[in-house]
């Protein structure tokens, strides 16, 4: 183990390209929650659609997602797009993230889209809204707002997923720490390092959603 | 009563599965009538309610809305549902928007109704329920008389020709139960045609036109009110009429 005033030191001068890196992780993470959202809003649409040939292309994309590691899924994604179209890094791997996000909100917005009372899409109806109305109107508003605590953990492991894109070359923090530790034959004091990070970014993230929940619990209802 | 005939129905059949609910119902409802539907837990009344909505789809018999047969394959019923009013038992208030935007909510986007002039009517709907102090509450701070009171306007505000009400006041604390049914006789008395799914008997009998009674997916009996409580025809009615005497 590094010695203290060596690991502060290091802390210290490396926190530059940590700072860089950090915000490479955000950008990666917030990027492919976004895109994640629409995936799983129009997967999630797909499953509840009542039409089979549907359901069944919602539930392989999750069956796909699920059942393979993340990081053969960036690896497919990245080798296979970056043959068929020129797509700066940054972008494979968002999109790569995105598509394993999407699944899990996808999972996210069926439970809460069906979580929402029956009643609520009967008294739309009875008012002379179409099905797509109501859902527009009246069922995704609710399921929505229900949606942004797991969406926030969501956010929170797809933070943590992101370090994966460092294996495509990637500079956020992950690949920060691996790469500067072997320049400096100090794999351990950096590796500890990119954990603070995460840790802080984790504990950051953590209030946001726990102060998410109790704003929502308080106007709910 | 020799007014227009609001809704007709003929040899309605309705099963889940292979639960038969609703056998050979006939039944008309005329302009301005006020028709009660009893009958004991699982005896159709929901169903028949629903299917006179279209939430339910028969399986089998006609439905005429003033004159006209209606039909999912023939008609929209969005359109249909537009002049049929629902009130539900547990109200189901859209608990993302206020009471006024619940009300202006069907009118602003199915009607395409000017904002202005649909927050206008609201307000005269929610004086007219005596609510014109909550349009910017969220209906979690009402009472259960207060949100049926609001869906009641909600409903109304689609200017309907027809109410359908499936026990509106099952779901509330006994004190609560008086001011709904002001407001429902309120309707009755401008003329609203009503169907009414109730457990008030004492509602029933003041203000109903004609009572139906129901029994395992029949209509058993049809009748004023006066000869429906004071001189049932059916054994069952009496037998039902003697349990509801008891509660
Ligand atoms: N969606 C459904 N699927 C299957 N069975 C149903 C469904 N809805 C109603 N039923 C059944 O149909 C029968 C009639 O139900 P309905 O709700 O119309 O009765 P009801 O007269 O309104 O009773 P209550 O006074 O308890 O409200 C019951 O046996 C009920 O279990
Ligand atoms: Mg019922």
């Amino acid at each position: 183990m590094p010695s203290f005033s060596h690991f502060f030191q290091t802390f210290i001068s490396s926190k530059g390209l940590f700072l860089d890196a950090t915000l490479l992780t955000l950008k990666l993470t917030i990027v492919s929650i976004l895109i994640g959202i629409i995936f799983g809003l129009f997967f999630a649409l797909l499953k509840i659609s009542r039409i089979k040939i549907l359901e069944y292309i919602s539930n392989a994309y999750v069956f796909l997602v699920r059942g393979t590691p993340l990081i053969v899924q960036i690896f497919i994604l990245y080798f296979g797009f970056s043959g068929i179209f020129l797509i700066p890094d940054f972008w494979a791997a968002a999109l790569a993230l995105a598509f394993h996000n999407g699944a899990y909100i996808a999972e996210i917005f069926r439970g809460t889209i069906q979580s929402v009372d029956k009643g609520q899409m009967e008294a739309g109806r009875s008012l002379g809204m179409t099905r797509g109305t109501a859902m527009r109107r009246i069922i995704l508003p609710q399921a929505f707002r229900r949606a942004l605590p797991p969406l926030g953990n969501q956010f929170i492991i797809g933070l943590k997923d992101s370090s994966l894109a460092a294996f495509i070359s990637m500079n956020e923090l992950f690949n920060v720490a691996t790469t500067l530790g072997s320049n400096h034959f100090d794999e351990m004091t950096y590796l500890l390092i990119v954990a603070i990070y995460y840790l802080v970014l984790v504990a950051l993230l953590t209030m946001i959603v726990s102060m998410l929940e109790k704003k929502l619990a308080i106007s709910d209802r | 009563m020799n007014s227009r005939e609001m809704i007709k129905i003929e040899n309605l059949n309705k099963s889940f599965g292979s639960l038969h609910v609703l056998k050979d119902i006939d039944l008309s409802v005329y302009e301005s009538e006020v028709v009660c539907l009893v009958g004991s837990s699982g005896s159709g009344k929901s169903t028949l309610l629903r299917c006179l909505n279209f939430l339910e789809k028969k399986d089998g018999g006609s439905i005429f809305i003033r004159g006209e047969e209606i039909s999912p394959d023939t008609h929209n019923i969005n359109d249909v549902r537009q002049t049929v009013g629902m009130v539900f038992q547990h109200f189901n208030l859209f608990p993302h928007k206020t009471v006024l935007e619940n009300i202006i909510e069907a009118p602003i986007i199915v009607k395409k109704i000017p904002k202005s002039e649909a927050v206008d009517e609201a307000r005269e709907l929610l004086q007219k329920v005596g609510l014109e102090d909550k349009a910017d509450v969220y209906p979690s701070k009402l009472s259960g008389g207060q949100k049926q009171r609001v869906a009641i306007a909600r409903s109304l505000a689609m200017k309907p020709d027809i109410m359908l009400f499936d026990e509106p006041t099952s779901a509330l604390d006994p004190e609560l139960v008086g001011e709904v049914l002001t407001t429902m006789k309120e309707l009755a008395d401008e003329g609203m045609t009503m169907v009414v799914v109730t457990h008030e008997m004492g509602f029933a009998r003041e203000v109903a036109d004609s009572i139906v009674f129901m029994n395992d997916g029949k209509i058993l009996e049809k009748n004023c009110p006066e000869e429906f409580f004071d001189n049932p025809k059916e054994e069952r009615t009496k037998e039902f009429l003697k349990t509801t005497a008891l509660k």
